[in-house]
């Protein structure tokens, strides 16, 4: 691993009264793919968005590329130029043509020409195999293909970094292999990712790393193989069991240590 | 069910549904048509006729009615929007501002000149703005003193349909914004505004509608021939001539741009529909 592209120390984020990061640390080398893997409300989609600042951390550092994120006199939009995100809901524009989604940020935020940010337009939808969509709005796509766009979207503007916060999760189940795939191919491209998601076979498979946290901190992280295969904590193994057999957890209790986050979603 | 099945539940006596519906309905159209004919027999159509459809006297005011009075106040109102427009936008950013006295004065605008009749605000400009200010003159004459007092009006109301079609847009769309590198001005005007403005056209086309005829309230500011709208125009004719033809002209004049202009706006919202759904 040579510099580490992503740091995060010691984070601590809370909404009100409601500590959803307890002290974070962590490290992606460049190039690497880490995968957050945890509970809903453990806090890994809120420790992602901290990494482009969409969320204001509480406590704690954040760097990206070596420059600090979370220091109040970075310029903030130049910082996330070199971070790709995307969203569970994709949130493409809905006002724009695909290729406008993706022409229009480079020519605003990136200032570049007509004829450039509209050849980078088209290499990236060709990379993520829509390039017959150009002209279509995003309404007139399946949630697969908004979310290959959305990735087009982001890798136009040229980051060093890409964040997906859960980008299967808001698909039907047969649509998730084609993002998947485009994933795949960046992680094999060398892009650093780091990535929140339930699929644990695209964890285990693409992954260098897996992260698990649950109630706002690193529970336990290391190779897919181990976190995944053979975890070594009683939570982890929980988490996996109810995860990849659904069908045979049995009614508990609820247990309060379950910090209630901002990701928002119901698994 | 075959008909051999005995019936879950017994016949209720009287009415069925169906015939207290088709009986429900029977009687709103009898009451309806008994009301239009009461009223076209006992209104007196020789006397409305008269005073009302006079064709040498409503051909007498072609083709002063357009090219003078209808224009001027498609130029009112046009001036007045467009200063809503600009003034709603900037009041509109200031309700949403993190700076408090930005909110706190927008929301004052706002309760004050929405809470205050249009005409007051007419002779507020006609009259306190000159005693206030001796010798400043408001540019453009009558046409920048309807300007400003129709936009001051609309900004109120405008500011309220914009700041909620602001909020309208999915939060994802600032942050999908953000996380590209946008800045939050920039978010806004490429990204945010589009998208609110696409939501709140039908509101602001009724706005547009709403000033149209409150541009009738240049009345009570003075105006010199040239500057007269379509109710002053018509007002001045009907004393002229005795007779309410005029009134009538000038009424069928404003519906001549608001009713295609209605229909314009159900065809937007359709056309914008389809591509945003």
């Amino acid at each position: 691993m040579s510099r580490p592209e992503i740091q995060v120390k010691g984070l601590h984020k809370s909404f009100g009264a409601n500590e959803v990061l307890r002290g974070i640390d962590l490290e992606i080398g460049q190039g690497e793919v880490v995968c957050v893997i945890g509970p809903s409300g453990s806090g890994k989609s809120t420790l992602l968005r901290c990494v482009n600042l969409l969320e204001e951390p509480t406590k704690g550092q954040v760097f990206v590329g070596g420059t600090e994120v979370t220091d109040p006199d970075v310029d903030i939009d130049a910082v996330r130029r070199r971070i790709g995100m995307v969203f569970q809901q994709f949130n493409l524009f809905p006002h724009l043509t695909v290729t406008e989604n993706l022409t229009l940020p480079q020519r605003r935020v990136l200032r570049r020409g007509k004829a450039q940010a509209a050849k980078v337009a088209a290499e990236n939808l060709s990379r993520v195999g829509l390039s017959e969509k150009a002209d279509a709005y995003p309404a007139s796509l399946s949630g697969g293909q908004q979310q290959r766009v959305a990735i087009a979207r982001a890798l136009a503007m040229g980051p060093e970094v890409m964040l997906f916060d859960e980008p299967t999760s808001a698909l039907d189940p047969e649509l998730v292999g084609d993002v998947l795939a485009v994933m795949r191919m960046l992680a094999n491209e060398g892009m650093t990712m780091m990535v929140v998601t339930h699929e644990m076979t695209f964890a285990r498979e693409v992954a260098d790393r897996v992260v698990f946290m649950d109630g706002g901190v690193v529970v336990e992280e290391g190779a897919p193989a181990r976190v995944i295969g053979a975890p070594a904590h009683e939570r982890t193994r929980h988490f996996l069991s109810r995860l990849l057999d659904p069908a045979m957890a049995q009614v508990e209790e609820e247990t309060s240590d379950q910090v209630g986050g901002a990701d928002g979603t119901a698994h | 069910m075959t008909g051999t099945d005995v019936p879950l539940q017994p016949k209720k006596k009287g009415l069925t549904r169906r015939q207290r519906r088709s009986l429900s309905r029977g009687a709103q159209y009898v009451v309806f048509v008994a009301v239009v004919i009461g009223v076209a027999v006992t209104a007196d159509w020789g006397r409305l006729k008269n005073q009302f459809a006079q064709w040498d006297i409503a051909r007498e005011m072609f083709p002063d009615v357009i090219t003078l009075a209808l224009k001027n106040t498609v130029l009112y109102t046009l001036s007045g929007f467009a200063v809503g427009l600009v003034l709603g936008m900037v009041i509109a950013l200031m309700r949403l501002s993190s700076v408090g006295p930005y909110r706190w004065f927008a929301g004052v605008y706002i309760e004050i000149f929405r809470g205050l009749p249009a005409l007051l605000i007419f002779i507020f400009i006609g009259v306190a703005v000159p005693l206030a200010f001796p010798g400043t003159e408001i540019v453009g004459g009558t046409y920048g003193k309807v300007a400003l007092a129709l936009g001051l009006v609309a900004a109120a109301y405008m500011a309220e349909t914009i700041r909620a079609g602001i909020q309208a847009v999915p939060k994802g769309q600032m942050e999908a914004a953000r996380s590209l590198g946008f800045s939050p001005g920039r978010a806004m005007v490429s990204i945010i505004i589009p998208q609110a403005f696409r939501i709140i056209l039908p509101p602001l086309t009724n706005e547009l509608v709403l000033l149209f005829k409150d541009s009738s309230l240049v009345l009570f500011l003075g105006v010199t021939l040239e500057e007269r709208e379509l109710s002053k125009y018509g007002r001045d004719l009907a004393s002229q001539t005795a007779n309410s033809t005029p009134i009538l002209v000038a009424g069928l004049c404003y519906l001549l741009v608001t009713i295609p202009l209605g229909f314009v706006v159900r065809r937007m919202e359709t056309k914008a529909q389809e591509a945003v759904k």
